[in-house]
């Protein structure tokens, strides 16, 4: 636990991304609701921009500008914002075919 | 007129076109030319006209610039000759293949002859073939339904084919390479088929055309094996020498030989192949191009006294022979021209009596320098064959113009028999002076036939109080072709044309038989039998037609003399048949036939020639012309003709003696000549037949043999691919796709149950699955690092 003593350095951004991870890994196993999914899906992406940003740190490397780690996170986020907008709406059309919105009962493509 | 000889052949080639120029305005402008084409008959007359001006008038400058008879034969003199080029179809290993001209005496005489017949015959056929002008009712074609056949007149289509005849003709007798000669010479055969077969809705005059097309061929066929032998040696088909280029007359008979006739070095070189081949691989060294020439020069005299080349040289005289044979009507290829008479009369007169069939003789005049006696002697057995043949074969005949064609045959024969005898100029001489009796005799026979419209000389007779012009111009005809003259008058034999030329050749035959005695004796036999002959039938034809009583009233009532227009050239011909022979012309310094004959004959033939491998002497024909032999000769012709001019009038004029009787009491034999000698039985039988049975051979090989060979291969095929498609594709192929196919399915089948379709299961599978994959990496990264 020698991390706890340390100043804020790559360890932790790595550990707080890992523990987002597999907050949206829980989050999107344990969740029946599309929404709760999604949220899942949600911290699973900004888990690993915070790995990109921790990596992209002046400290890290020498030769860089220390900018493409934090584009690539811009990248991500607006990635992000548009699949959040593609299931909302795939969320809200089963939810007109279906009246629920528990992927449980989302099996018509089953094999 | 001397300066005018450089413009000769340009005005002899007018000549040759002008009937041409006629051929395609007919061709192509018939309906401008009048109403049925009516105009076409004056467009080809004035064309052949035309022609016999610019003969005449060639004749004119030739016989001017070169006096007839003024060649010293016996001096190794040459004749006169202009050879030259008119235009190159190709040029072939440095030898030109083009249209050349060879142009002598005999070509001079034969325009004039040509043209000068042809004329005659384009007026007499304008009213002959008027019929033609409307629409005409065939009665011997019948329809299937027994019906005569009604159908447009060809007038226009006549002449159109009489001109293109003299074209060719005219072309033949022009040109100076035997590729020209050979292109004629089809255009000739071509002629006479169109005009045989004019009446092409009768079957006998298209089987008759066909006949004569196909017998022409067999020749042919000889002919060009002959060129081949003439080409493949020499490198050249040129008769005379044109621009410094050896024709094969100067390389058979080279004038550092006295024109001698010796095997040409080209035929011995190839003939002594083998040795030259022995030359160049024996040499101690090899040997340069030059050198083993020079060997081979040196080695020359030598094959030439083995007689290397010889058969070559005979092989190309029979070949040109053969060809002739076919054209001009000899055994065994005569069988053509009687039926050749289904075709109108004029064409008969001008193609079949005068003109086309004269082609062989003609040729073989114009070939022979490259003749060797045994060759001749060929020449002279088929001559001698056909005229005994024609001759007999004419007693019996009934229809007017088969008696003719008969005739004719007999009488090419005896020109072929002069010819192979070594009677140049007596062959030559017959040639024309048969041409103008011919065509009187057949053009005779076209008016009576005309007049009574059969062709059956026993429905005939007494014509000659109703013909009196056609009956008597005949008659002048029929004593010229039986040779009545008087041996010697005032030093000079006095007669008809026929007495001359036919003198000439029973003097020649003469000759022949003192150096030959089987063979001379057979000949001449032969041919003053023959001259019997010819007086007899001639006279029975003539007695039939138009003596005694009329035999059928009918057609007697019915006849009447020809118009003008055909009386005008009997009479014309008529005159030629008496007097177109006389040695009297050169009295007023015209050149005589006989001289201007002379004047042709072609360079050392005026000498004795010795066959190498027979011993065969053919006599210069001077030696024909000695008193000794000119005297009984002449007595001799004179008694057979009238012998048989005599017989004749005993038994059709006096009725001493019944012919019927006489044809019962020999009637083996009277049968035999009335079937022709079975000539058309034996060659249906053998040639026919044969051909057919060969065929009939071929075609069981075919359908038993090659055919189930065939078939069975197809059969075995279709077999061996319905067994591929059994085991191979249905079983192999197929069953190879679809156990591919179900083994898919199969997996796909079974991991479809993964497919639950709930969503964290995926999740937790992803998580499961990468947390495998990480633990796995770092257990092999582990592993690796130790």
């Amino acid at each position: 636990m020698s991390f706890l003593y340390e100043p804020i350095g790559l360890s932790h951004y790595l550990a707080v991304g890992a523990f987002l991870f597999v907050c949206g890994i829980v989050c999107m196993a344990t969740k029946r609701n599309a929404l709760g999914i999604l949220i899942g899906i949600e911290l699973v992406l900004n888990g690993a921009i915070l790995n990109f940003i921790g990596f992209a740190s002046p400290y890290f490397r020498d030769e860089n500008l220390g900018l493409d780690g934090h584009l690539i996170a811009l990248f991500v986020i607006v990635l992000a914002a548009a699949e959040a907008a593609v299931a909302l709406a795939i969320a809200l059309n089963f939810y007109n075919n279906h009246a629920t919105i528990d992927v449980d009962r989302a099996s018509e493509l089953k094999g | 007129m001397q300066t005018l000889l450089p413009y000769l052949p340009s005005l002899l080639a007018i000549a040759v076109l002008l009937p041409l120029g006629s051929f395609c305005a007919i061709l192509l402008g018939a309906q401008w030319l009048g109403a049925k084409g009516k105009f076409a008959g004056t467009l080809a007359t004035t064309a052949v006209l035309a022609s016999t001006v610019l003969s005449f008038f060639s004749a004119g400058i030739w016989f001017t610039a070169h006096p007839a008879g003024a060649v010293d034969h016996a001096a190794h003199e040459v004749p006169p000759v202009i050879t030259g080029h008119g235009y190159t179809l190709a040029t072939l290993a440095g030898t030109n293949v083009g249209i050349n001209y060879y142009i002598d005496a005999l070509t001079i005489v034969m325009f004039c002859l040509v043209t000068f017949i042809a004329t005659c015959i384009h007026f007499y056929s304008t009213s002959y073939m008027h019929d033609e002008l409307d629409d005409v009712v065939d009665q011997e074609a019948l329809l299937e339904d027994g019906e005569s056949l009604h159908r447009p007149g060809r007038y226009a289509r006549f002449f159109q084919s009489l001109s293109l005849f003299c074209f060719s003709m005219l072309g033949l007798v022009l040109s100076g390479n035997y590729l020209m000669t050979f292109v004629f010479w089809e255009l000739v055969g071509l002629c006479s088929w169109f005009l045989i077969g004019f009446y092409v809705e009768r079957t006998t005059a298209s089987t008759a055309a066909n006949k004569a097309f196909i017998v022409n061929r067999i020749g042919d066929f000889g002919m060009l094996v002959g060129m081949m032998a003439l080409w493949g040696s020499l490198g050249t088909l040129n008769f005379g020498d044109i621009d410094q280029q050896q024709g094969i007359f100067s390389q058979v008979r080279g004038e550092e030989n006295h024109y001698a006739l010796k095997v040409p070095d080209g035929m011995v070189r190839l003939a002594a192949g083998r040795q030259i081949e022995a030359l160049a691989l024996h040499a101690t060294e090899p040997l340069t191009t030059e050198q083993l020439a020079a060997k081979v020069n040196a080695e020359m005299p030598v094959w030439r006294e083995a007689n290397l080349g010889y058969g070559l040289l005979i092989i190309a005289g029979l070949g040109i022979f053969c060809g002739c044979v076919g054209k001009s009507a000899q055994f065994p290829l005569h069988v053509w021209l009687p039926d050749a008479m289904e075709g109108p009369t004029p064409v008969s007169a001008l193609v079949h009596s005068a003109t086309m069939v004269a082609a062989g003789v003609f040729l073989v005049a114009r070939s022979y320098p490259i003749f060797l006696p045994e060759v001749l002697l060929v020449v002279a057995c088929a001559g001698c064959i056909t005229l005994l043949i024609g001759a007999s074969i004419a007693l019996v005949a009934t229809d007017i113009k088969r008696v003719l064609a008969y005739s004719t045959i007999s009488q090419l024969g005896y020109m072929m028999l002069a010819l192979g005898c070594g009677g140049w100029a007596a062959g030559v001489m017959h040639l024309v002076t048969h041409a103008c009796f011919k065509s009187l005799l057949f053009l005779g026979s076209g008016s009576v036939i005309h007049a009574v419209q059969t062709n059956e000389m026993p429905q005939m007779g007494g014509l000659w109080r109703k013909m009196p012009w056609t009956a008597g111009t005949m008659l002048v005809g029929c004593l010229a072709i039986a040779g009545i003259g008087i041996p010697s008058v005032f030093g000079l034999p006095i007669g008809l044309a026929g007495y001359y030329s036919k003198d000439l050749i029973l003097e020649q035959v003469y000759a022949f038989r003192s150096e030959n005695p089987l063979w001379g004796s057979f000949f001449f036999a032969a041919a003053a039998g023959g001259a019997c002959l010819t007086a007899f039938y001639m006279f029975r034809m003539w007695f039939l037609t138009f003596w005694g009583e009329p035999r059928a009233a009918k057609r007697f009532d019915r006849a009447h003399e020809s118009p003008r227009v055909m009386v005008v050239p009997l009479v014309l011909l008529a005159i030629l048949a008496v007097c177109v022979a006389w040695p009297a012309f050169s009295w007023f310094g015209l050149p005589t036939l006989s001289r201007s004959i002379e004047q042709a004959r072609p360079a050392g033939i005026w000498a004795d020639m010795h066959g190498a491998l027979w011993h065969i002497t053919l006599p210069e024909e001077s030696k024909g012309h000695t008193a000794a032999v000119t005297s009984p000769v002449g007595l001799i012709e004179l008694g057979a003709a009238l012998a048989g001019i005599a017989l004749a009038a005993l038994f059709y004029a006096w009725k001493v003696l019944d012919p019927e009787d006489v044809s019962r009491s020999f009637h083996p034999l009277y049968h035999t000549l009335y079937r022709k000698w079975y000539f058309d039985e034996i060659y249906q039988a053998v040639f026919v037949r044969g051909t057919m049975a060969l065929a009939h051979c071929a075609s069981l090989l075919d359908r038993l043999l090659i055919d189930r060979l065939v078939d069975g291969l197809a059969r075995l095929g279709v077999g061996l691919a319905r067994l591929s498609d059994l085991w191979l594709d249905r079983q192999g192929i197929d069953g190879l796709v679809n156990w591919f196919a179900e083994q898919t399915y199969r997996l796909g089948s079974a991991l479809r149950t993964l497919q639950t379709g709930s969503l964290r299961q995926y999740v937790m599978l992803i998580v499961a699955s990468t947390v495998a994959m990480f633990l796995l990496i770092s257990f092999w990264t582990l592993a690796l690092t130790g």
